[in-house]
């Protein structure tokens, strides 16, 4: 049995464009992040967990935090961008019950949160490619939570820890995956797959950087660099670089992984790895962090010194499980 | 170059999902008891106001297909699916049935790359219509009788800026009006989108519920106010020379560029526009507005 932190077994980030699903073969990093999929897929089965949960920057939510609850999404999707590549026909299996779990818990911790379970939803590009580079089988069942456009680091840390609360009610064990790309600037002219390159030397240094802080484990040193990281190498499509957010704050916000990076190539400009983190007794230790350690969500902090206002703020410890912090 | 075809009506035409689940029509799944009336209304006239032009053809540029490497048309001519919104699913399921004129999406693609412009056909039978095109169509012309040319939205203004997504966006614009004119087609052109932009973050149990609806802060209200009263002022230049500052003041999704296009394709009216009618949904602010050529009597 492996060693778990607040019920993951594993973390895994992959990327999320369809170049290594439908054309691995057009170009050698293409390939070589297809083959990346296929070991950390080993590394999957060899944990035998009871469930995916996917964490995808390309589900881009507004009213809260949206979950994927229908048993048997099916459709043939294809990408608004390179939809030239080909479709993408896909059956996934949803962890229905796990899905509705996760949604009453991130309620409890305050956020908005609900459950999609419609024909014909569309799943976005990145939780397929990944779904079905991971899981082609369906062997495992899955959830996928979206990415709200507007949270930023206390609301998505608070997402991340009402998964965990989800499995320890449930009694479950998951491997976490987030679905992003490192640097995300394409190219935006086509090319032609054999020019694929990291789009500049600056976001192929700082691709660089996370990955040898990952592969040393040091998942919340990462995630303490989001903010630095989304100003230096991410394209502004959102508030704030987030993935590292929340997988932290769901596996545990310490540096305590092992980190192996399988891959990390080009995908038309952006920095695609694929990383695997497990759980460990030790790592490198922890630094002192800046960012604050936030339990429950309770709304943006209004700027005006109103009683309400500095009555409401965001409230850190103690945990879920005590009364007295609940929020009114 | 002929010069028989021609553009007869350029409209402002937004797509909240809202308003389709608000009319009720068959092709939606999810039913309204009623809801944001006064934006229907203005459709409503909006729609009044177009049925006597006679035109062939509806080109409509959409936020919600972001292609981050150049404007992308479709280019298959029939499209038969269910279109679910994202974000709204409890409100839009909507099985559409349209059809495009790829004869004209080829020419405004091949008028675009002359001019420099990243342009690429949509050839994937699979590909799934974005919702901001079936949405703003579908409360143009509800009856589904014209075929449609939908264009994506280049994402320059996330990768360079708001100028110089208008740079391109203007390109666009004149090259659609080249390739229209050459086809001897008249045409309508849809810019869908809202003004301000900034959504509410949670949703009222019954989304209906008009005691909820208001905009989301008063700056936005304010600009778009702004931007409004140059729209009735015919004042356009303006409107170009604002929408760096508008777009970021209020996170408006004029950022996807189909504004810019459609007044650029239109050669920047100086005659007042028709403004049916503003509101907000889910705190965001949408006017529906109208600038038809044929209308403009001044000397």
């Amino acid at each position: 049995m492996s060693t778990t932190n607040n019920g993951f077994v594993k973390g895994l980030l992959v990327p999320g464009l369809p170049q290594p699903l439908l054309a691995p073969e057009q170009n050698a990093g293409w390939s070589e992040l297809r083959r990346a999929f296929a070991a950390a897929r080993e590394e999957i089965v060899a944990c035998k967990p009871d469930l995916l949960l996917i964490y995808s920057v390309m589900w881009p939510s507004i009213i809260g935090h949206q979950i994927q609850s229908h048993p048997t999404p099916t459709w043939v999707h294809v990408d608004e961008l390179f939809h030239e590549l080909g479709s993408m026909p896909y059956q996934f299996r949803i962890d229905t019950e796990f899905s509705e779990g996760y949604r009453d818990a991130a309620r409890d911790r305050g956020l908005t949160a609900s459950c999609v379970a419609y024909h014909g939803f569309p799943i976005d590009t990145g939780s397929i490619v990944a779904l079905k580079l991971l899981n082609p089988d369906n062997a495992i069942p899955a959830s996928i939570v979206s990415s709200n456009i507007y949270a930023d680091r206390a609301e998505t840390a608070v997402l991340g820890k009402a998964a965990a609360d989800a499995l320890a009610t449930q009694g479950k064990r998951a491997v976490a995956i987030v679905v992003s790309t490192l640097s995300n600037r394409l190219f935006t002219d086509f090319i032609e797959p054999e020019a694929d390159r990291i789009h500049s030397q600056k976001d192929d240094e700082w691709n660089r950087k996370m990955l040898e802080f990952l592969a040393e484990g040091r998942l919340e040193d990462v995630a303490q660099l989001s903010r630095n990281i989304h100003e230096q190498v991410r394209v502004k499509k959102v508030v704030n670089f987030k993935p590292m957010w929340w997988l932290s704050a769901a596996m545990g916000a310490h540096n305590n992984y092992q980190g192996k990076v399988y891959a990390y190539e080009a995908l038309y400009g952006t920095g695609g790895a694929v990383v695997s983190l497990n759980p460990v007794e030790q790592g490198v230790g922890d630094k002192e962090f800046d960012e604050d350690d936030v339990d429950f969500w309770q709304g943006d902090r209004s700027v005006l010194n109103t009683e309400e206002s500095t009555t409401s703020s965001m409230r850190l410890s103690p945990g879920p499980n005590e009364p007295e912090g609940k929020p009114s | 170059m002929s010069n028989s075809g021609q553009i007869v009506a350029g409209l402002l035409a937004p797509h909240p999902p809202h308003l389709v689940y608000g009319e009720s029509p068959p092709q939606n799944e999810p039913k309204a008891e009623c809801g944001w009336e006064n934006l229907r209304w203005g459709y409503e006239r909006m729609r009044a106001d177009i049925e006597a032009l006679d035109y062939d053809v509806i080109v409509i540029l959409s936020p919600h297909w972001q292609t981050y490497i150049g404007t992308h048309l479709l280019g298959v001519p029939q499209f038969k699916s269910l279109s679910v919104d994202p974000i709204f699913p409890d409100l839009f399921r909507f099985h559409y049935d349209l059809s495009v004129d790829t004869e004209l999406a080829q020419a405004i693609h091949d008028e675009g790359a002359r001019s420099g412009l990243v342009m690429k056909m949509m050839t994937n039978p699979d590909f799934r219509v974005d919702y901001g095109t079936i949405v703003s169509c579908h409360l143009t012309r509800p009856q589904w009788d014209r075929p449609i040319v939908a264009l994506s939205s280049c994402r320059a203004n996330s990768y360079y800026s708001t100028e110089v997504m208008q740079e391109q966006a203007m390109e666009l614009g004149r090259a659609t009006r080249r390739a229209i004119e050459a086809s001897g087609k008249r045409a309508i052109l849809l810019a869908s989108n809202s003004l301000s932009h900034r959504h509410f973050t949670s949703s009222s149990d019954i989304p209906e519920d008009m005691s909820q609806e208001h905009v989301t802060n008063h700056n936005q209200y304010l600009w778009d106010m702004e931007m409004i009263r140059k729209m009735k002022a015919g004042r356009t230049r303006e409107m170009i020379d604002v929408m760096p500052e508008f777009t970021d003041h209020t996170v408006s999704e004029t950022d996807a560029g189909s504004f810019t296009w459609m007044l650029s394709a239109l050669d920047f009216p100086s005659y007042p526009a028709e403004v049916y009618t503003y509101g907000t949904v889910i705190g965001t602010g949408n006017a529906v507005a109208s600038w038809i050529p044929s209308k403009d009597m001044r000397p």
